[in-house]
């Protein structure tokens, strides 16, 4: 293919791509010009740009095409994640917004930054070779550091992007000598040319070692345990908005991403990396609910209980086959709304202008916000996979591909940190009913309802309803990628 | 009648409706900020006029229903995904249940008239509650059946927690986790059934099963993973201690639903599941069910009989009770069964109407205790009576509903094991001995405590929360084959698949 007809091939499928970059670039111009009083434009136009990304990318195909020269694929697993990347990121960036314009921090590089890390991500999900991989997750880290950091006065935060940064910095190390591994082993960086070498059984111990360091790099990345340990600290130090940006989007990035490494250049390894995936899961799932018990802070509990919800994705990523790629998808689809929701409500919790982010400022909630309360209290549950929250048919997606795949004993494994991670949620929520009030929080701004009460609403009953689409969605997207 | 209810989804409406109301009442919430006067008493007329609603229309559904007809009926079915679907049936077993719930419901949102705490969360959690029992034995779909059996822990956690007693935040957790467990691990097998048999209906699930789909060594894991749901709800002995605590701190009205209809499930849940869909599994294990059921049996009414309180009291007969459900359910013989389902119905209106008698002296005097009360028959002649009416029905006196139930259990466990059925009747004996000691402590005697003297007799609306359960005991006390004729064809169905397992 000449090089003229693959740009004309490739430019259309890159829209959302382009119009994220386009608006980064622009969006720097204009503030470099204009300084913090372009905040709000760029922020209402960032939701828009971010948001319009996640529509275009719709529009692509869910039969694989190769762009950039076979550098980048659109298919069907990398339209769904798009989608699912650009609406969370443009909720929280939305949240975001309405959160610095309230506390007068309106630094005009938030939503270029946001844009950036979402470019980054989309090509992470797009990504057809070692190099376009690294450079999506590179792109989207380190954007992530600095918002991590963003409250450079602030020792937390400070803390937090350093933290970030150098745990991060070691896990790239990691993923690009994983990388150079597998290239050397199997003599290319296309996916493709590396499903060739597995599928003729080449390589041998050197690429199992390279595949390893690979999936140490990505659970680092999507904080799985035991490669965590940065998570809670990042989750409390870094401001509430840009928090609630790394719970949602990045994981479901993340989880893509290794969805596609596993099943495309390394399916012919599954025996090798199921173990490996069945571990990361296995300790997410149960390091997740147990080391949460005991957290009081929201921001730390809330970053363990990411920690588990990439243990239960990673389970459906175990099980291998389509209905396993596409169970972490629907995992991922169903558990996005409850957390930006609680992240929302947890951005709402404010007392005389401070933040107030502690369970035992929730205390009586139920008496004094009735509806914060409630809404609270459904994505909790949902989030603690009971139903007929939209999280408990997560929990059942996933546990049906375990065992389908006979891996009875993860599944059981889930069930156990299931009810003991339900332990935690139950005491937020038994904070919330039946503790004696707290002074009351303030009244939440109805940006940040709005987005709870979205949010509760798609836990149940929106998406327990549409569960039936989104499955054949899911299913057709990954039969038409893998 | 039955012509007006073709065509409708009766089902779906008598499970929804609860909810339209609780909807209702966040709508009426919304507008009305709840600070106006009599707001709370329009929330407490709506719930009641939404659960009469429901068991009117729960009524319609009895008189479409054919109980000569052994197949699923008032069916509806709407695919929704995974090959699952939104199908709901009740068959006699399932329709008697459903009646208890519609009947027994409105008569518990008026017993929480005197609820002034937060009171439409309350009745917005009480309606939401209805809708998920109401589910349960509606639903025909294994994972709609989850949805429903779990989802139930929702309202009573916030209702045990919130409305409760002193204890209530620790009897909420035990409550909710101690379920949570043993309900996990039945999705873990309802999962690993569906992707065996490849449906998900419980029908097709149980003629699958019945075909010899489960290997009797698979069907040893299966029974194991929902028994330990099962039995948790049920609650047997040894995993009955969150019932005590529970009952204890909850509210007056969710107290009469736990004991009245959750702890039905566990039962539901070893009728419709694990004796049709694991016979082989479920002979293997009736040795020990029989033993756990006996020592519940005999054990809680000595336990029960050494209470100061008066609900824990109740609670541990409670068990007792449930002792007597697996009993007859394992026995598998059809009088075996039929007595279970029988005292299922009749604890049900009993241990309801026992804890509604218990709510109306601590509504006046505000504690539990046994030792503070004595001589009531002295100022509450009516109150008396009714009590008394009930603590027999708990001893299980010929004429009240209590009676056929045990009796049947017993005939039927004599079949199988003369000794279980020996065990069994001792706890008769014991049942006595507690009930009649309750109530000659209470009611008996002169009054010595002096905080009683103002104490008064049922009120008008406590006539009318008794009127319906007194009809109903002495009904199915004197003319229990109304019932019994009812249920037959479940319960033939149940124990002819288990005998066909016999080996």
């Amino acid at each position: 293919m000449s090089a003229m007809s693959d740009l004309s091939t490739s430019i259309p499928l890159a829209y959302p791509e382009l119009l994220l970059a386009g608006f980064a670039l622009a969006a720097a111009i204009v503030g470099a010009w204009m300084r913090d009083s372009a905040f709000t434009a760029l922020s209402l136009l960032g939701v828009a740009a971010v948001a319009g990304a996640g529509v275009l990318a719709l529009y692509g195909p869910f039969a694989p095409v190769e762009i950039f020269q076979g550098a980048m694929v659109v298919d069907g697993v990398a339209v769904f994640a798009k989608a699912l990347i650009g609406f969370s990121g443009a909720a929280t960036l939305a949240l975001g917004w309405d959160h610095f314009a309230k506390v007068g921090d309106r630094r005009f590089e938030y939503p270029v930054l946001i844009a950036l890390a979402v470019l980054g991500m989309f090509v992470m999900v797009s990504a057809q070779d070692l190099i376009s991989l690294y450079v999506g997750v590179e792109l989207q880290s380190l954007a992530a550091y600095v918002l991590a950091a963003w409250r450079r006065d602030d020792a937390t935060s400070s803390e937090a992007g350093l933290k970030y940064f150098v745990l991060s910095a070691i896990s790239s190390g990691l993923l690009l000598f994983g990388s150079s591994f597998v290239y050397g082993f199997t003599g290319s960086i296309r996916f493709d040319a590396i499903a060739a070498a597995v599928g003729e059984g080449g390589g041998g111990i050197g690429l199992v070692f390279g595949l390893v360091l690979m999936l140490c790099a990505l659970g680092f990345k999507m904080s799985a345990a035991p490669f965590h340990m940065w998570t809670p600290d990042v989750y409390e130090g870094a401001p509430t908005p840009v928090t609630a940006f790394f719970a949602a989007a990045p994981k479901v990035a993340a989880i893509a991403l290794m969805t596609r490494v596993l099943y495309e250049p390394f399916a012919g390894m599954q025996d090798q990396w199921r173990q490996v995936v069945m571990a990361l899961a296995a300790i997410s799932m149960v390091w997740g609910s147990v080391a949460a018990l005991l957290q009081t802070n929201l921001k730390r509990l809330m970053a363990y209980s990411s920690i588990g919800n990439i243990g239960f994705a990673l389970m459906g990523v175990a099980a291998g086959g389509d209905a396993g790629a596409a169970a972490a998808l629907i995992y991922m689809t169903l558990y996005l709304p409850a957390n930006i929701g609680i992240f929302a409500l947890i951005l709402a919790m404010r007392r005389d202008g401070a933040p107030a982010e502690t369970v035992a400022d929730l205390a009586g909630l139920a008496q004094k916000r009735p509806w914060m309360a409630s809404l609270f209290t459904m994505l909790l549950f949902s989030i603690a996979g009971i139903p007929p929250f939209a999280g408990f048919i997560g929990k059942l997606v996933v546990f049906a591909t375990a065992v389908e795949a006979g891996l009875y004993w993860i599944a059981v494994l889930g069930a156990v940190a299931a009810v003991v991670s339900a332990a935690y949620y139950l005491r937020l929520i038994a904070s919330i009913w039946f503790a004696q009030p707290a002074p009351a929080l303030q009244a939440p701004s109805g940006a940040i309802m709005l987005t709870a009460a979205a949010s509760a609403a798609l836990t149940f009953p929106v998406l327990v309803l549409l569960l039936g689409a989104i499955q054949g969605w899911a299913e057709t997207a990954v039969r038409m990628s893998f | 009648m039955s012509e007006l209810a073709a065509g409708w989804p009766i089902l779906s409406i008598v499970t929804f409706l609860p909810a339209a109301g609780a909807i209702l009442i966040l709508l009426a919430r919304m507008s009305a900020r709840g600070d106006s006067p009599g707001y709370d008493n329009g929330v407490k007329l709506l719930a009641l006029f939404f659960t009469i609603a429901t068991f009117i229309v729960s009524l319609f559904a009895f008189a479409a229903f054919d109980p000569a007809n052994p197949d699923y009926q008032l069916t509806e079915t709407v695919p929704w995904a995974f090959g699952m679907n939104y199908a709901m049936g009740v068959d006699t077993l399932a329709m008697s249940l459903v009646m208890l719930t519609t009947f027994l419901t409105p008569l518990c949102i008026l017993a929480s008239w005197v609820i002034e705490k937060q009171v439409s969360s309350y009745m917005v959690l009480f309606l939401v509650l209805e809708t998920l029992m109401i589910g349960v034995f509606c639903a025909q779909d294994i994972i709609l059946f989850y949805v429903f059996f779990e989802g139930g822990l929702i309202p009573m956690f916030i209702l045990i927690g919130v409305w409760g007693g002193e204890r209530r935040v620790y009897a909420a957790f035990k409550f909710f986790l101690y379920t949570l467990l043993g309900s996990l691990l039945m999705l873990v097998a309802i999962v690993y059934m569906i992707a065996t048999a490849g449906t998900s209906n419980i029908p097709a699930l149980t003629e699958y099963a019945q075909d010899g789909g489960f290997s009797p060594e698979v069907q040893i894991w299966l029974w194991l993973a929902f028994f330990a749901s099962f039995a948790v709800k049920m609650p047997m002995w040894p995993v009955h201690t969150w019932l005590p605590d529970a009952h204890v701190e909850a509210p007056t009205a969710a107290s009469v639903v736990l004991a009245a209809i959750l702890l039905k499930m566990g039962g539901y849940g070893f009728l419709r599941f694990s004796l049709p869909m694991f016979p082989d599994a479920s002979h293997v294990f009736t040795p020990f069910v029989f033993a756990l059921s006996v020592i519940a049996i005999v054990w809680a009414s000595l336990v029960a009989f050494r209470q100061l309180d008066m609900k824990k009291l109740i609670a541990y007969s409670s068990v007792a009770h449930m002792g007597f459900v697996t009993m007859g359910i394992f026995t598998g013989t059809i009088q075996g069964v039929q007595g279970a389902i029988f005292q299922m119905l009749s604890h049900g209106i009993i241990s309801g109407a026992l804890f509604l008698c218990v709510g109306v002296v601590y509504d006046r005097m505000h504690t539990r205790e046994i030792a503070f009360y004595g001589g009531l028959v002295n100022r509450m002649p009516v109150y008396a009576a009714i009590f008394l009416l009930f603590t027999m029905g708990n001893v299980g006196l010929p004429g009240t509903s209590g009676f056929p139930g045990e009796i049947l259990t017993m005939v039927g466990a004599f079949q199988v094991n003369a000794w279980v059925a020996a065990g069994a009747a001792l706890g008769v004996i014991f049942s006595a001995a507690y009930a009649l000691t309750l109530y000659r402590k209470v009611a008996f005697g002169v009054i010595e405590n002096p905080k009683l003297d103002g104490i008064g007799d049922l009120d008008a609306r406590e006539w009318v929360t008794f009127i319906p359960l007194v009809i109903a005991t002495l009904v199915m006390g004197l003319a229990p084959s109304y019932v019994l004729d009812f249920t037959h064809n479940s319960a033939e169905a149940i124990s002819t698949a288990f005998a066909g397992a016999r080996p």
